[in-house]
């Protein structure tokens, strides 16, 4: 989804001079077609993430649009007033891509652990937040920032994702996209944790029941009339993210549900406790926090009885 | 053991661990190895039976992606089995991808570059008001240095009079995409440490006799800086000054035979190669469409109408 998302940055920004990507020292083998093609409108500012997201903002108080690209927290946390005072206060049409939300980079370590960054950029005012499934949902996503207004958060995984759909016939900013409607329970996941959510899907079919299942791109606006309707139409609504359970899409929704008075029973799938200092890759960290899809199909047939 | 025969096995279970986990950095440790032969060798006072014994001194490797370098060099000191570097990067492991303090004999967890000098200063101003003896050593890399905080860092230990404090950077000129220099000159390096009021001293970094003398040495009342002059990739010639090597590991094959022959022919006396005791007899060599000898820099397919790329000053 990383590789698909530059590609289609990099044809929006041959038909927009206006258009430019900023990296932070990243992205070997990744953007090396985006400063061939356009090198005016391509910047490495160093590893400085505090003044590449500074300039950002003042390059686009001055009309540009301009993708900031680093991986884990370097493109968010490590420059979160940046992002604040420089870019949102101003409304400045900053596109910030992280690649590797999660446990992406999970045997580099803690410091490479992206597991909070939805919450954060979540709790900005004027910052929408992306995490898109798959290279579909990212190419829409990467089309749509461009065009919305002020600051965006964009969350990307690393590649291979599994697809959710072959194309999206109508892509909004914030609204959630149904892969299947079902009956009894729905999952809700946003970002490249879909393929788990997916493999729990099936193996709850093969046990007789159909979930709901449903992508979140947009984190933030969140759909809230989607959560709405399913909140009437399902007993049970599990969400499903590749981060911590405080801020991040399971909180979205509680918030939601919970001023709804809907009554609805909510389950939230992501990351607890304390720092993650097991060493492992992404599916092993996965595993140690209940997010394989077994181990999810598991959990919600409990929470079914 | 010597600082040589202990750089030297930095190395080689870095090329072995790259190798059989498919870590990145490889590039980064046989540039710091030297560095940190000299420290875990002959400079830095600790017990490995006792990690956390008071009197030690403390140490950070701020460029935490090295983390293999201080991992190799703990393990051959004994805080612990050697044989557990192998499981770097893997499932179930200790030793992740960038250095983690819950592995024995490390003070701090580092990784998000930036962070090590700030954290250093802290612990020598610690130290001061404790009055205890001990010193706080900090190695950085030069890319490293294009972070503000950094340099926020660098005020405080002037200010604080932390001639307790020694930073160590590793200037192999390359940082991620490119040279330094066509990337975000920090140059003139060590004019600028020396603007900001430390004590600088200017080095080969893979010379180890110079490196021992600029590590004992300190000025009273201000914190010392060596500028180590060293090479990314040193000691595997197809893997020096090549950025590819920051990410790539060693492939089976001619990477991983003719990395391994490099270091034996480099070998000091009296260090003993673990995976490979007389190296590789016939190796895989490469071929023509060996990715070998290249230019893989940002720089060398980038070039803006609007501005000039400076020059590279290796
Ligand atoms: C804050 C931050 N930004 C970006 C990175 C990604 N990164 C890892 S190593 C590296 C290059 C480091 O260059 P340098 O400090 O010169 O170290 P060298 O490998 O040359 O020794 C970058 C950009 C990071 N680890 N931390
Ligand atoms: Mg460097």
């Amino acid at each position: 989804m990383r590789d698909g998302f530059i590609r289609t940055v990099l044809e929006l920004a041959k038909e927009n001079k206006d258009l430019e990507l900023i990296t932070g020292d990243l992205g070997f083998g990744v953007l090396k077609p985006f400063w061939e093609a356009l090198p005016d409108q391509f910047l490495n500012a160093g590893i400085a993430e505090q003044n590449m997201t500074s300039m950002a903002a003042g390059m686009a108080l001055e009309g540009k649009t301009v993708f900031t690209y680093s991986i884990g927290n370097f493109p968010t946390l490590r420059c979160l007033e940046q992002i604040r005072n420089d870019c949102a206060y101003h409304g400045a049409n900053v596109n910030i891509v992280c690649v590797g939300g999660g446990f992406a980079y999970g045997s580099l370590g803690v410091s490479h652990h992206a597991t909070e960054d939805l919450a954060v950029m979540r709790a900005l005012p004027d910052v929408a937040v992306f995490a898109p499934a798959d290279r579909v949902e990212a190419a829409a996503v990467a089309k749509a920032v461009v065009n919305y207004p002020g600051t965006c958060y964009i969350r990307l995984g690393r590649g291979g994702e599994k697809l959710a759909r072959e194309t999206i016939d109508h892509f909004e900013v914030g609204k959630a996209l149904p892969v299947q409607e079902g009956s009894r329970v729905a999952i809700f996941t946003t970002g490249d944790i879909y393929g788990e959510a997916a493999a729990a899907a099936s193996l709850l079919f093969q046990q007789g029941i159909k979930p709901g299942l449903y992508t979140f791109p947009t984190v933030k606006p969140l759909d809230e009339e989607m959560v709405r309707a399913c909140a009437r139409r399902y007993d049970l609504i599990v969400t499903c993210e590749e981060h911590n359970i405080l801020g991040g899409l399971g909180s979205a929704v509680a918030e939601v549900l919970a001023e709804s008075a809907a009554g609805t029973r909510l389950v939230r799938l992501g990351i607890t406790g304390s720092y993650c200092t097991a060493v492992g890759d992404q599916k092993y960290l996965r595993g140690l926090y209940g997010l394989t899809g077994e181990q999810m199909a598991e959990r919600i047939l409990k929470e079914l009885v | 053991m010597t600082s040589e025969q202990l750089a030297w096995k930095i190395c080689r279970h870095d090329v072995e661990m790259t190798h059989v986990s498919g870590g990145s950095h490889i590039g980064a440790v046989l540039s710091v190895a030297d560095i940190m032969g000299v420290l875990y060798a002959d400079v830095l006072h600790f017990r490995p039976e006792e990690p956390k014994w008071d009197g030690r001194d403390r140490f950070v490797l701020s460029k935490g992606h090295a983390g293999g370098a201080l991992y190799a060099a703990l393990a051959e000191q004994g805080f612990f089995p050697v044989e557990e570097l192998l499981t770097y990067y893997r499932n179930e492991s200790r030793l992740s991808g960038h250095v983690s303090h819950k592995v024995p004999g490390v003070d701090v967890s580092t990784g998000s570059l930036g962070h090590g000098l700030g954290m250093a200063v802290g612990m020598a101003i610690a130290a001061k008001q404790d009055k205890k003896t001990h010193r706080v050593f900090v190695v950085l890399g030069d890319g490293e240095c294009n972070e503000g905080s950094v340099w926020e860092a660098a005020q405080a230990a002037v200010n604080y009079q932390l001639d307790n404090l020694v930073a160590i950077v590793d200037h192999n000129h390359m940082q991620s995409l490119d040279f330094c220099e066509r990337t975000l000159s920090s140059a003139p390096m060590a004019r600028k440490w020396a603007g900001f009021g430390w004590n600088v001293m200017e080095v080969d970094g893979h010379d180890h006799a110079a490196l021992r003398a600029a590590m004992t040495s300190s000025r009273q009342g201000i914190p010392t800086v060596i500028v180590a002059h060293t090479i990314k990739g040193h000691r595997i010639p197809f893997m020096e000054q090549d950025i590819l090597w920051h990410y790539r590991f060693p492939h089976t094959g001619w990477e991983y035979d003719c990395a391994v022959n490099a270091l034996h022919g480099c070998k000091p006396a009296g260090a003993e190669d673990p995976y490979t005791p007389n190296g590789i007899e016939s190796p895989v060599l490469p071929d023509e469409n060996a990715d070998i000898f290249r230019d893989h820099t940002m720089g060398a397919t980038y070039e803006p109408a609007w501005f000039r790329l400076q020059e590279v000053t290796k």
